[in-house]
């Protein structure tokens, strides 16, 4: 049964048949046919943003909340070109989405029309594929494509750009099931040799640690299953990536915390002095490997990724494994345990010991104080009052985002959206309004630094319309936090355009928006202002006035091993010399 | 809590490593790629390369079936092993892409190139890039009174070689195809 209909009647029946329910968008000329569609009908639920950046990242917080892919809508030239940044940012972090834009008919392409720009050209570099449809009876089908390009292997954007005259033009539909879907396949199963092989290091390794990232999360909760069952198992200790937080839960019993430059203490030296690293869905990033020649000396590194030119493509593993975590798993717990489930217990129990003492450290400790609020305080007073909760997180990017991921406690995939591989100031908000269309009934905070939050402070409007009780939770210390401590740790404490001037009056703003406003500045008055935050049935905007010159420890120096911490205040001075200015 | 004292100076200072951590020796191969011929294909391996930093010494395309509208890529680059396995990864992924064969490792192969070569000149100068021609099995596909146009078919290095002769012979203009290769027997 084939249809004959227009192209932009063909692109809302394409978005049903692969069951979207939401789209985020903003309309303009080259867009307006599916517009008219998306008019007409009711069962896909159109989320107008106020920026097209805003609508990619709410695609991004939707996806990364459900698992499934994030549709976005926007029209030609600069509606194209602003989703650049979100596009990117998705592909960084490997989340899956939709963007169709529109573009200029297909007889004005190369003219310099009004409102073109070479949408596919310029987004070639940051999708993972993308189309000019300038078939009418290709608009459906590869619309179809997209969705499975997107969603299959390593989630990533796709963009389809569709011109305006194809979108008027008549064409017959292709339904998904006729779709040609191409030969992009990649292999899910991994190498049975190669995991029987990690299965017998398994067994004899004296200090292993399971290094997990996005990919356990991106492969869905039956891997987050799988790594608890196997990490139970073997006793071994998990450690995370800032992408892999919920993976393992925060209060499992093997839990070092986050790794990385950021990262904890004992995790970090469990990375380094570890005798086997078993690496799940994480991809050797350098925020995670510090200086590379000195990555891990000691270990056997086995690396279980979909992708495989994440294999050795920054460090050397001895045994890579392509294929998807949870079939990967699956097969490696089957395995192991038809060898007999052995461990080396005695050498893993000394293991433990020895992570015991680095944990004893206490990295996490700071100097409160009774004046003014830390941000680190702060952090761990809305992870008392909102633990437990049905509770997503957002953040935005710099320090408060690693004091979120180091003070908030995530026990389930899905519950954390930061943006990690592009690292993306002006992302939480919008990700927060994609997360809360996608749970209307969950609490969601966006953990957010003032600076990182004015980027795209336009999305506030976009929570107002959809009632959407988002909490914007800002960390404000009047400083672009991050910039200003490598200043100065890096560039003589000379404080080069790291301060917010003129910030607005935060109760104000949200008063202008019709939302809520808070602020607090009193470490004894801040768990009734939290409290009220997530009492009040609606978007609020909560100014949290922190200490202004708090740095962000543990802090791997920039180029130093795992082993070359830096833990507080004391023992920053002299740790980066002048030649460090060269990089981040 | 005891703090990790780090003396100044025996830092890296950076989380950047600027030092290459595959400084091995550089190796030349050869890949052929075959893609869907869709819009854009090469613009796609080309922004690959240029936007990975990869290189790209020769490079030739063409629709090699055309009721299945695949192309075929020829792609002669050069890196650090690990850098070529990276690229034949990077490549592998791509969503247009359905093999890459690296014909540098995987057995004997015939890479060849075609070049058009225009040398101008008068008296025993016409008359020696001629006889360097037939040395070379060099064809005559275009000739005027006072120039030559010379076809020939050959290892990029036997190119370089004529066109070297030819440019004290008054070598004036040089079109190459870059290099085609097929790995041998079937």
């Amino acid at each position: 049964m084939t249809k004959v209909m227009t192209g932009a009647k063909m692109v809302v029946q394409a978005l049903k048949d692969q069951g979207v329910d939401v789209v985020f968008g903003y309309p303009g000329g080259a867009v307006l046919p599916i517009y008219d569609e998306i008019f007409q009908q009711n069962d896909i639920r159109h989320i107008l943003v106020r920026h097209e950046q805003g609508a990619v990242h709410a695609a991004e917080g939707y996806a990364r909340s459900t698992g499934k892919p994030g549709v976005v809508l926007v029209t030609s030239g600069p509606g194209a070109t602003n989703a650049v940044t979100g596009i990117t940012d998705a592909l960084m972090d490997s989340i899956p989405i939709v963007v169709l834009t529109g573009q200029v008919p297909t007889f004005m392409i190369g003219n310099d029309a009004f409102q073109e720009a070479d949408t596919v050209g310029i987004t070639r570099p940051c999708t993972k594929h993308n189309w000019l449809v300038k078939d009418p009876d290709k608009v459906a089908e590869t619309i179809h494509q997209a969705f499975q390009v997107a969603t299959s292997g390593r989630p990533g954007p796709v963009v389809v750009d569709l011109p305006k005259d194809v979108q008027f033009a008549t064409g017959t539909y292709t339904p998904p099931q006729k779709a040609r879907m191409g030969h992009y396949a990649p292999k899910v199963k991994g190498d049975v040799d190669a995991i029987t092989e990690l299965a017998e290091m398994m067994e004899t390794a004296k200090r292993p640690v399971f290094y997990t990232g996005g990919g356990v999360i991106n492969s869905g909760p039956e891997a987050s299953r799988l790594l608890r069952e196997l990490a139970e198992a073997t006793g071994f200790p998990v450690t995370s990536t800032l992408m892999g937080l919920g993976a393992y839960p925060a209060s499992g019993p093997a839990w070092l915390g986050m790794l990385g430059m950021h990262g904890t203490y004992e995790a970090n030296l469990a990375m380094h002095g570890c005798d086997l690293m078993i690496n799940v869905g994480a991809r050797f990033d350098d925020r995670i490997t510090g200086r590379v020649a000195d990555f891990s000396p000691k270990s056997r590194k086995a690396h279980i990724d979909i992708d495989p030119s994440s294999i050795n493509k920054s460090i050397h593993v001895d045994v890579p494994i392509v294929g998807d975590v949870t079939h990967v798993l699956e097969d490696l717990l089957r395995i192991w345990k038809s060898r007999g489930a052995k461990t080396d217990k005695a050498g893993v129990a000394k293991w433990w010991t020895q992570i015991a003492d680095w944990r004893a450290v206490d990295c996490l400790s700071f100097k409160n104080s009774a004046k003014t609020i830390k941000p680190q305080f702060a952090v761990q007073r809305l992870e008392a009052l909102t633990k437990g909760r049905d509770r997503y997180i957002t953040t935005e990017v710099g320090q408060h985002q690693m004091w979120a991921a180091q003070y908030l406690g995530f026990e389930d995939p899905h519950r954390w959206m930061t943006s990690g591989g592009l690292g993306t100031m002006g992302y939480g908000l919008p990700a927060s309004v994609g997360v809360q269309v996608a749970h209307p009934e969950s609490l969601v905070i966006n953990v957010a630094g003032e600076a990182s939050w004015l980027m795209n402070m336009q999305e506030m409007g976009t929570a107002m319309q959809y009632r959407l009780p988002v909490k914007q939770f800002i960390l404000n210390n009047e400083r672009l936090g991050m910039v200003r401590q490598w200043q100065e740790l890096l560039h003589g404490e000379r404080y080069s355009h790291s301060w917010s001037e003129s910030l607005p009056d935060f109760v104000k703003l949200a008063e202008a928006f019709g939302a809520k406003g808070i602020r607090c500045d009193r470490p004894g008055d801040l768990d009734d202002a939290i409290q009220e935050m997530l009492d009040y049935d609606g978007p609020v905007i909560f100014d949290c006035v922190v200490e202004k010159h708090e740095n962000c420890y543990p802090m791997i120096p920039s180029g130093e091993p795992h082993n070359k911490m830096l833990l507080g205040e004391a023992s920053t001075s002299d740790a980066i010399g002048s030649s460090g200015a060269v990089l981040v | 809590m005891s703090p990790l004292k780090i003396k100044k100076g025996t830092s890296r200072h950076s989380a950047y490593d600027l030092r290459d951590p595959n400084a091995e020796v550089m190796e030349t191969h050869t890949l052929a790629v075959i893609v869907d011929n869709e819009a854009g294909v090469l613009a796609r391996v080309i922004g690959l390369f240029s936007g990975r930093g990869y290189n790209i010494e020769s490079l030739t395309v063409a629709e090699v079936d055309h009721e299945g509208h695949r192309s075929r890529i020829t792609v002669v680059t050069t890196g650090t092993p690990a850098v070529i396995e990276q690229i034949k990864a990077q490549l592998g992924r791509m969503v247009p892409v359905y093999e890459v064969h690296d014909l540098t490792v995987e057995g004997p192969a015939v890479e060849r190139e075609l070049a058009l070569i225009k040398v101008a000149g008068i008296g025993e100068k016409r008359v020696e890039a001629l006889r360097l021609a037939d040395i070379f099995r060099a064809n005559v596909v275009d000739s005027t009174l006072e120039s030559f146009v010379f076809e020939m078919t050959g290892t990029s290095e036997k190119i370089d070689a004529f066109a070297e002769l030819m440019r004290p012979l008054g070598l004036i203009e040089v079109a190459r195809t870059g290099v085609a290769a097929i790995s041998r027997g079937a």
